[in-house]
Order: C-alpha cells, then structure tokens, then sequence
C-alpha cells in the first residue's frame, strides 16, 4: 500500500482517511484485522507513533475495535460503517455542491456534470 | 530534566578562530525520532558530533543520558557519520562480526536479518558493494546497536531514491520506539517528514525552533519545510 502524504496536514488524519475508504469500499471487511501498527508504518514510511494515534482515533469513533493481545480490528457493527458512509459522503458532496454553486451552476447543470464524470469513470475505483 | 536526553549548557564550540557554535543551550526530550534541519554550515554535524563525544567542547556543559559527555559516551550513542568507515577488506558477514566486536552492545542477529531484508549479499565483499548497498550496511549496523540515543548525520545524502526508500522503512521498522532516541539530520526534509516527532531547526549554530511536528500541521497547517522558510526568512 501506498500513500501520498501532504505534509502541511496532520498525517494521523489523512492516514486514518485511507483507512475508513478502504473499510467503506470493502477493500477491509467486517470483523477483519488490521496490519499491526508497526507494519502500517513500515509500509507507508510513516513514524510508528503516528500510526498508534490513528488507531486510537479510529477506536474512539468506534470504526476499529482493539482486542488484547491479539490487535486492532474493523468493527462488526455494520450500523457503524454505515454511519460512516454517510458522514463521509455528506461531507464530500455538501462540498461539491457549494462549490459549483458559488461558480454559478445551476441545479441541472450540476447534476449533468455529475453524470457525465460518472460515465466517464465507469468501472474505476 | 530525568526525562531529557540531551542537556546542551551554554555550549560553544571553535574551528581554530572560526566558531561554529555560539554559547547554546538547549533540551532534547527522549524517546521518538528527532529531526535536525538546517542549511549547510548551520552546524549541525558539530551539534551532533558534541553531542556524541566525538569533538570536545570550547565552553560549556553538555549532559546526555544524565552523563557528562567524554568520548566514553559511545557507550551510549550509536553515531552514523555522513562519511563510511566500513573496511573494504571484509565481507559484508565480516563487517557484522567485527562491529560485535567493537561495539558490545551490538546484535548481529538484528543486523543479519535487517541486511537480508534489504537483499545485500552477506558474502560481497565491502570494497565491491555500491553505494547503495554500503548506505544499506550502515544503517543495519547503525540500528542493531543497543543504545539508548541513536544519531544519524546525513543518512541519505547522495543516495538514489529506492535507497533513500529503504532506509526510512528500515528505520521505521528497527527503531526501538519505546526506549530509544534517534536524531536524524538532512537536508531531504519533506521526505523523512512523515517519520519525525519532533523537529529542531538550526541556524548559525543555534536552535531557533523546537516544535512537534504534527502541531505544526494542527496549530499552523504548516509542514515543516514551510516552517523552515518561515523562520530563516
């Protein structure tokens, strides 16, 4: 795995963002275990206790559930990765949507671009 | 002051009539990976060989794990200089044993696994290795040493990038997080950024800046190379 990183943003953040889009396009499955964390680390050149903060970030939201001793896993709550969908597409799309607004599309214009950008990315995740 | 690593007490330190270092004081915390930045003739290779007992001191005191430092500190620090001091005549295997020898603190079986990992053939001998290969060679030695503070000069100056790869993920890898220190110095700053904890900034032999690396990206939205600019503007 690889992740391109802005330095200018906190890296425990953006690596969490990484995690929850693998989590919500399935690439991680329900129930399923995480890297350790010094892996995660190994893997994406990131320093070990940065990774240790978007584990704990990501437990605190209820995404991951740490067990002992035995590591970090997605939750099988299905409701919560559900939630978390949602959160993330509200947030995207509100964006989105301001932005073309403030560039003065109009509602139908919006929607026309949309489904154009998804026909052109058919099939790309 | 338990807790701190490196005590430097009005420090100052001459070349001849040049100085380097001006009456300096400062504090490093232990624990995590510490970097160094600064321009060229900033000093801070004479920071870091101070540091390691490896220059003495015009002025001042310096304190590294609670020990007045003399050139017995080795003990304690594992310093990677920027040049090599590999023997040619030795294989790679050779070269492991022998820093067992040197160093007793120093586990072999650390540095053969992280050579192997990095695929360099233990049965090479030093002299036919590449540069690359050779970077690869200090750094596992550098990293299978049991000590409590580890400093790097430079480590992946003139290096291609699958080298430099490399060396941050064996250095995420190796780095014994909970009980050791690493100081690492370089001019790559937005490359070893996503390894740092913490970030000190040296000019004129001072240091002007000493913050947490993701506070900077919280408080500012600055990474540190544009702190880096901020300052030295």
């Amino acid at each position: 795995m690889s992740v391109a990183f802005d330095n200018s943003k906190p890296i425990y953040l953006q690596l969490m963002d990484y995690f929850f889009q693998q989590i919500c396009s399935g690439s991680l499955k329900l129930g399923e275990k995480l890297p350790s964390v010094r892996e995660t680390a190994v893997n994406v050149g990131v320093n070990p206790n940065t990774v240790q903060r978007t584990y704990q970030e990501m437990e605190r939201k209820g995404v991951v559930v740490a067990k002992r001793g035995q590591g970090s896993f997605v939750t099988e709550d299905e409701q919560v990765i559900k939630q978390l969908r949602s959160e993330i597409s509200e947030e995207y799309v509100n964006k989105f949507v301001i932005y073309m607004q403030n560039n003065g599309f109009s509602k139908l214009e919006i929607l026309e671009q949309v489904k154009e950008a998804l026909q052109s990315s058919k099939g790309e995740r | 002051m338990d807790n701190m690593m490196i005590n430097f007490y009005s420090v100052s330190k001459k070349y001849g009539l040049t100085t380097a270092v001006k009456d300096v004081s400062f504090q490093i915390p232990s624990g995590g990976i510490i970097g160094l930045v600064g321009s060229n003739g900033s000093g801070k290779s004479t920071l870091l060989k101070l540091t390691a007992g490896l220059l003495t001191k015009s002025a001042g005191e310096i304190v590294v794990c609670g020990e007045t430092v003399t050139r017995l500190i080795a003990k304690k620090v594992a310093f990677l200089a920027e040049v090599d001091s590999l023997y040619d005549f030795y294989t790679v295997r050779e070269t492991l044993s022998f820093s067992k020898r040197v160093f007793p603190d120093f586990d072999e079986q650390k540095a053969v696994e992280i050579v192997e990992v990095l695929e360099v053939d233990l049965h090479k001998k030093i002299g036919a290795l590449s540069k690359g290969n050779r970077a690869r060679v200090k750094i596992a030695i550098a990293l299978s040493r049991k000590v409590p503070l580890l400093i790097m000069d430079e480590p992946l100056s003139g290096l291609d990038p699958l080298v430099r790869e490399d060396i941050i993920k064996m250095i995420a890898k190796y780095v014994e997080m909970e009980n050791q220190t690493l100081i690492i110095s370089t001019h790559e700053v937005s490359e070893v950024e996503p390894l740092l904890d913490h970030v000190l900034l040296v000019q004129n032999g001072e240091i002007i800046l000493s913050e947490k690396v993701e506070d900077l990206r919280e408080k500012k939205g600055q990474s540190v190379l544009d702190a880096m600019k901020e300052v030295l503007r």
